[in-house]
């Protein structure tokens, strides 16, 4: 007995684990950058995340009964962990991963129902939850180029490192704490901000954030690819810069121009590979401009008005939970139908009111 | 010239070189040919044979019945042997009415009779002679060809579109067709043009076809039609789609293409068309493209109406390996058949055998909302969340979304990286909606007729108290104008 199928008896060569693959590549140069710059630290930084995310979501898949290996195979769980880790302070301790992977894989998604039912953004959402529990393990940075050996990175990673003694501080939050000694943006900036080091990478921030060059190939790749769209990464950029270019035209000496903004942060690591998230963000070209629009412009605001010297990962996360919201009013125009979706008028129906 | 944008649509692999060069062959008679007498939407036709009878090639078997119907004729001369249940070429592998004719061979017509000049012909008389022929639309929708030709002229359409798009991937018999039938094609376009009175005709190939524009036209040349290309994408061969990406016109919802003045016919129709006004030849072949990934030489074939498929199958070499699926039309939007002993019938465009790779990824996995769907809809709907409505028996909430506007043509299935089989959701979704409004009809029906009773009896009963009134109303008077009488006596 033959079972049947419905049509189409043929499918496009895609797949979830292909598109998951796909975003991994991407991120692969940053991330070997990340290496690069921060040492070992970073690569059991980020082995850590990615194997505590492995295991939380089968322990997860476990309890609920659902099948665990169709699951992991898809490569949901090892992206978000990856991300996350590339948000990270590269020489953040073991347990900030563990604790921040498990998060993002088992309470924001797992819980929700699992892949493509979670509202939040898994990485964002245990990146927030990392920044307000440790905020301490989570703000120390190292100047780049700094590399101890293998062993001395065990320590530096799992416990026994002496991280007071190479501690840094990312742009953004030097910039914070001077204007909070009040000190003016020049004054801030002097000797801390080089344009072209922040647009190639060789500078203190999280694991696979600071080179903004490497992130936007990754992203064009992505484009190339059509694993993503543009409409999503440009309107976040677009959101950072423009009020970045008008405070800046109104008042330079206090704020910074938008290169400054675009380059700094998590700004491009969340342009083409948090706000392209399918799953929580919105399902229509328009609702997606909105979205990255959105994302930008509140970074901007919680940067420059906001407590916390970085506000990409909150941005997202409101941005998130709007984003039922977006895809509830802004759907596409149906064939033959006006935007309210009424039928549009035949030609002998015009001619009758007319 | 102006060709307009379309949205949505998908670019599967054509994987039509394997039969695009192979010329129409005719397939030699099979020992037995299955005539369904239902081949078209609408009613089916009733046989006016009888077992044993004799029959020509193009003699009538079944006259339509109703309005929307369409006659079927015998494919060639032979003997009734049966009339009867017979698989239909459906998913179901139910059976229909069939009637069976053995072939002897000869292949003798019928004689009708044929105009010296058809363009001198009345054109409602062109639509009779196309539904006397039996033609449906050959596209694969089977739907009466003079049904459509009737409700335009009445409503005047000033444009007639040519569906020469064949988007369907391994389809290939209307290619064929254009590449050497090209001038009966261009009479057939005139005719059809003549019959509705259309200022213009405009035929819509796709470009992934230069051989078989070419063939056309050089054969439209002399004439009014136009021959244009249209960008290669499914479902470009969708009506609305070529009647967008040529004249850029929409049709409205719950319409039909005549309210916005625009017929459109398959190519392969205006052939039928040709072929049954100026030779009086009924619609007893079809074109038909035997491919896929199993079978050993694809090819085209004229086949005659009724021949199982497996006959097709045999003069191409038959089977290289065990097909996973067999598939009539094509692979978007055909349907699979369990068995090789179904006929081709009007609307067979193709008999595919696929392998498991061609056919692709089949256990879904979960929705990631990448809205890969939403790009590829051709509609503008926003599949993925249908199919949630649909998955929680929300039917209002799907309706809402626009599922009746889905036109079921399996994009979205097509590019889902999670093979999720969403247009089986919309038409499982459909066939719901379909039994409710079929039960609330039912309800309806009997809500009035229960009324119309009580009516009745409510009434009989007044008009029965009406007449006792009468009565005695009439017996009162009679005694006062006999009391008046013995009065007026008494007085006297």
């Amino acid at each position: 007995m033959t079972t049947i199928a419905h049509s189409p008896h043929a499918r496009a060569a895609n797949s979830v684990s292909r598109i998951m693959a796909t975003v991994m590549l991407a991120l692969v140069p940053v991330t070997l950058f990340g290496f690069w710059l921060n040492g070992w630290p970073a690569v059991y930084l980020w082995t850590v995340s990615l194997a505590a995310a492995l295991v939380g979501e089968a322990a997860a898949l476990k309890f609920q009964r659902r099948a665990v290996k169709p699951a992991l195979l898809d490569g949901s769980g090892v992206l978000t962990a990856w991300l996350l880790a590339l948000s990270l302070p590269p020489w953040a301790p073991w347990w900030i991963a563990v604790v921040g992977s498990l998060f993002a894989v088992v309470i924001a998604k797992q819980v929700f129902g699992g892949l493509g039912q979670n509202v939040f953004n898994p990485a964002m959402a245990a990146r927030v939850m990392l920044l307000i529990s440790f905020p301490l393990e989570m703000t120390i940075w190292v100047p780049p180029m700094s590399q101890p050996g293998l062993l001395d990175s065990l320590a530096v990673t799992f416990g026994g490192g002496q991280l007071d003694a190479v501690s840094s501080a990312s742009l953004l939050g030097h910039v914070k704490t001077e204007f909070s000694r009040g000190l003016g943006l020049e004054q801030a900036l002097a000797g801390h901000y080089a344009p072209l080091e922040a647009l190639w990478g060789r500078r203190s921030g999280s694991l696979g954030e600071t080179s903004a060059l490497l992130i936007f190939i990754g992203g064009v790749f992505l484009l190339a690819r059509r694993t993503i769209t543009w409409h999503a990464p440009v309107a976040m950029l677009a959101g950072v810069a423009l009020p970045a270019l008008l405070m800046n035209l109104v008042a330079p000496e206090h704020y910074a121009d938008p290169v400054y903004h675009l380059l700094s942060g998590g700004v491009m690591l969340a342009a083409f590979f948090i706000v392209t998230d399918p799953v929580t963000s919105p399902n229509t070209a328009l609702g997606q401009l909105l979205f990255g629009l959105g994302c930008g412009l509140l970074t901007y605001v919680i940067r420059t008005w906001g407590s916390y010297p970085e506000g990409v990962a909150f941005a997202v996360m409101l941005m998130n939970a709007a984003t039922p919201l977006i895809d509830r009013n802004i759907k596409p125009r149906i064939y033959g139908r006006t935007r309210q979706g009424a039928p549009l008028m035949t030609r002998h129906a015009k001619k009758d009111a007319a | 010239m102006k060709l307009f944008k379309m949205r949505g649509g998908v670019h599967p692999e054509a994987r039509k070189a394997d039969s695009s060069e192979r010329p129409i062959r005719i397939l030699p008679l099979p020992p037995l040919l299955h005539v369904p007498l239902q081949q078209h939407i609408g009613a089916p036709a009733k046989p006016v044979v009888r077992v044993g009878d004799k029959v020509l090639a193009g003699q009538l078997v079944g006259v339509g019945q109703g309005h929307v119907s369409a006659p079927v004729h015998a494919p060639t001369s032979g003997t009734v042997v049966a009339i009867g249940d017979h698989p239909a070429p459906h998913p179901s592998g139910l059976s229909a009415a069939t009637v069976t004719i053995a072939p002897d061979g000869e292949g003798r017509w019928f004689e009708y009779e044929v105009p010296a000049d058809p363009f001198a012909l009345a054109p409602d008389d062109i639509a009779a002679r196309a539904g006397a022929a039996g033609i449906v639309g050959l596209g694969g929708a089977a739907f009466p060809s003079s049904v459509k030709l009737d409700a335009s002229r009445q409503s005047g359409v000033d444009t007639l579109v040519i569906n020469g798009g064949e988007c369907e991937p391994y389809l290939t018999c209307d290619d064929r067709i254009m590449r050497e039938r090209a001038s009966e094609i261009v009479t057939g376009i005139r005719l059809i043009q003549h019959a509705v009175g259309a200022t213009r005709a405009l035929v819509g190939i796709e470009d992934n076809k230069p051989e078989a524009l070419a063939a056309m036209r050089a054969a439209a040349a002399a004439t009014d039609v136009q021959i244009r290309a249209v960008p290669a994408m499914y479902p470009m061969g969708w009506e609305k789609q070529m009647i967008h990406a040529l004249l850029g016109r929409e049709v409205p919802a719950e319409g039909r293409s005549a309210d916005i003045g625009v017929l459109v016919h398959n190519v392969a129709t205006a052939w039928a068309v040709q072929q049954a006004v100026c030779q009086g030849r009924p619609l007893v072949s079809r074109i038909v493209t035997v491919s896929g990934g199993a079978v050993v030489a694809p090819c085209n074939l004229e086949v005659p109406i009724g021949a199982p498929v497996q006959a097709l199958f045999d003069v191409c070499g038959g089977f290289r390996t065990t097909p996973a699926r067999l598939v009539l039309g094509g692979p978007m939007m055909g349907q699979q058949i369990a068995r090789t002993s179904v006929p081709v019938v009007k609307g067979t465009s193709g008999v595919l055998a696929l392998t498991q790779a061609e056919i692709g990824l089949t256990r879904p996995a979960p929705c990631i909302r990448c809205s890969t769907c939403v790009r590829a809809c051709p509609v503008g709907l926003l599949p993925l969340e249908i199919a949630a409505r649909v998955r929680s028996d929300d039917l209002a909430g799907a309706v809402a979304l626009g599922l009746k506007d889905c036109i079921g043509c399996g994009s979205c299935s097509y590019v889902c990286p999670s093979g999720i089989p969403l247009v089986h959701f919309f038409n499982y979704a459909k066939g719901d909606l379909a039994a409710q409004a079929r039960s609330k009809a039912k309800q309806e029906t009997t809500r009035k007729l229960a009324a119309e009773r009580s009516a009745r009896i409510e009434r009989i009963a007044r008009e029965r108290e009406e007449a006792a009134a009468a009565r005695k109303a009439a017996k009162a008077a009679k005694e006062a104008a006999a009391r008046a009488a013995a009065t007026t006596e008494a007085a006297a």
